[in-house]
């Protein structure tokens, strides 16, 4: 144990006697070994609870789709993670987990935001739109419909994202031209190549002049 | 990804006081570092959350534009001043990203970013920027989207701001807080070369944060242009990419700025090359002279040759824009 090169203090009783310390380690592993293994797993489960307990869940309250959710998450916990595992709000997908793909594309407080590279805690007072809180019940959003109408998805796998952002592109102006169109998609990628397709559905709903 | 504490700082001052624990990190955006936390390159033990602080405004006041670090790049990006006075800047943050994680990125997160060195990213290979000492798997692996310029023996990789080459050239100021109160750096003296400690991007000290950047007054918003050489039309790192700013009037350049992204760990000012255009009429041979001579110095490595090629031509290709020469 090389304290110097961590430059941090040692501990007390490793000072005055790092045998003991070696001993008392060794006398555990010891008596971890020579356990039934349901014991150890038991005290294993102990420690992984001590270790939970140190890093305690935060409460988390946010808007999703009109609803006030009051929740208790992890800081690791990333919003997608929290929509899809403690939401049931699977329709935001995990497509690559690291911000390239666009699959897990959301509202906060009206604005596009990827909701893998968002850490939950950080959404705390804020409003959240996912897929799910497009329609007004079985009427469906005016960006729903025109990707319907113009085949803008093949496995659709990446289509939430896709209306999350296409939305949001017309809201923000940048729905002009097909070019502008695909510069401002660019964040979300189709595998399938449903680009062309895409591209109409977001141009009729912005020449069909509706609220969006 | 490990686990770890989070709070919200409440003041400038306390985040100050935070950071001097280590494993200590500020997150903002979280586009890159929740990236990094996630694939393990780094694992701090707290995160202050700085968000919420008042460092968000873009103000313009006796002779220079003022951008708060935490401004949006989306934001900073449609800001009317900005595009009024600064168009370079904007051009270049559209050349960023996507627009979701522009929605996300802050200036301060956007100059924090780190190096996109597949070797950086990958925690089972070498790499001197992530684990000092293990050596640069890049230098004899694939370095297609390395540097050409100011590599040294322990790491070759790029700087992948956008943002930051406009900055650059644009002779901004970064203002920073820490301990002993605030000090100002050029933003061309903020990010470093490699050397012999690739593990440091940047000049700010551990505790320090930065509060936000000043950009002087300048002739140069009538013939601006980014030009962005990638692998794909949009949402990619840049290969090769040029700011120029030039100050035109009765037909002849009085002031010249330019800088390369893509090419070293920094982002490029040619500062040579600025001093061979002023005075000069726009013409296709000056420019042409002026790339050569910018090209001066480039080191390629196994993968990266075509760069010095590209890198020239993106030069010539900028400036004969941001003159009038040809359209966008």
């Amino acid at each position: 144990m090389d304290s110097k090169n961590h430059n941090t203090t040692p501990k007390e009783d490793e000072k005055e006697n790092p045998r003991r310390t070696f001993l008392k380690q060794t006398s555990l592993l010891t008596a971890i070994a020579m356990a039934p293994s349901a014991l150890v797993k038991a005290a294993e489960n102990h420690v992984d609870d001590k270790i939970a307990d140190v890093f305690e869940k935060m409460p988390l309250k946010m808007e999703v789709n009109g609803q006030l959710q009051s929740l208790s998450v992890e800081p690791r916990a990333t919003l997608l993670d929290i929509l899809r595992e403690q939401l049931d709000l699977t329709g935001s997908k995990k497509g690559c987990d690291y911000g390239q793909c666009g699959a897990c594309t959301v509202h906060i407080d009206g604005q596009r935001v990827l909701s893998c590279l968002t850490l939950g805690v950080m959404v705390n007072g804020k409003k959240v739109t996912t897929i799910e809180g497009l329609a007004k019940g079985d009427q469906l959003h005016p960006m729903q419909e025109a990707f319907i109408k113009h085949d803008g998805f093949q496995c659709g796998y990446c289509t939430p994202g896709q209306i999350m952002s296409a939305v949001a592109c017309v809201r923000e102006g940048h729905a002009d031209s097909e070019a502008e169109i695909r510069e401002f998609m660019s964040g979300n990628i189709c595998r399938c190549g449903a680009y062309p397709n895409i591209v109409k559905a977001i141009q009729d709903v912005k020449e069909g002049g509706l609220t969006v | 990804m490990k686990q770890f504490e989070y709070v919200k700082a409440g003041s400038t001052q306390g985040v100050i006081n935070a950071l001097a624990q280590p494993g200590t990190k500020i997150i903002a955006g979280g586009t890159n570092l929740v990236d990094l936390m996630k694939r393990g390159v780094t694992a701090p033990d707290k995160l202050v959350d700085i968000t919420h602080l008042p460092l968000k405004d873009i103000t313009a006041t006796s002779g220079r534009l003022h951008i708060g670090t935490l401004a949006l790049n989306s934001i900073v990006s449609e800001n009317s001043l900005v595009q009024k006075k600064q168009p370079l800047l904007s051009m270049a943050l559209k050349a960023g990203a996507s627009p979701q994680l522009r929605n996300m990125a802050t200036v301060g997160g956007n100059m924090m970013q780190r190096t996109r060195c597949g070797y950086f990213y990958d925690t089972t290979l070498p790499c001197n920027k992530r684990q000092p000492e293990s050596g640069c798997g890049a230098k004899e692996g694939y370095n297609r989207m390395h540097a050409i310029f100011g590599t040294s023996e322990k790491c070759i990789a790029v700087h992948p701001s956008d943002m930051c080459v406009a900055l650059a050239a644009l002779d901004t100021t970064v203002i920073i807080a820490g301990k002993k109160g605030e000090r100002k750096l050029a933003f061309t003296d903020f990010h470093k070369l490699p050397g012999d400690t690739p593990e440091l991007d940047n000049h700010l000290a551990k505790d320090e944060i930065i509060l936000g950047i000043e950009i002087p007054d300048n002739n140069f918003a009538d013939h601006s242009y980014y030009l962005k050489i990638r692998d794909r039309q949009s949402y990619a790192f840049a290969l090769v990419s040029v700011a120029v700013a030039l100050d035109i009037s009765n037909g002849v350049i009085r002031s010249a700025r330019l800088a390369m992204g893509g090419v070293a760990h920094k982002p490029w000012r040619l500062y040579d090359a600025e001093k061979a255009l002023a005075g000069k009429q726009p013409s296709v041979p000056l420019f042409e002279q002026i790339a050569r001579g910018a090209m001066q110095g480039a080191k390629a490595y196994q993968h990266n040759e075509f760069k010095i090629n590209l890198a020239s031509n993106a030069v010539i290709q900028a400036l004969k824009v941001a003159s009038g020469l040809v359209p966008a």
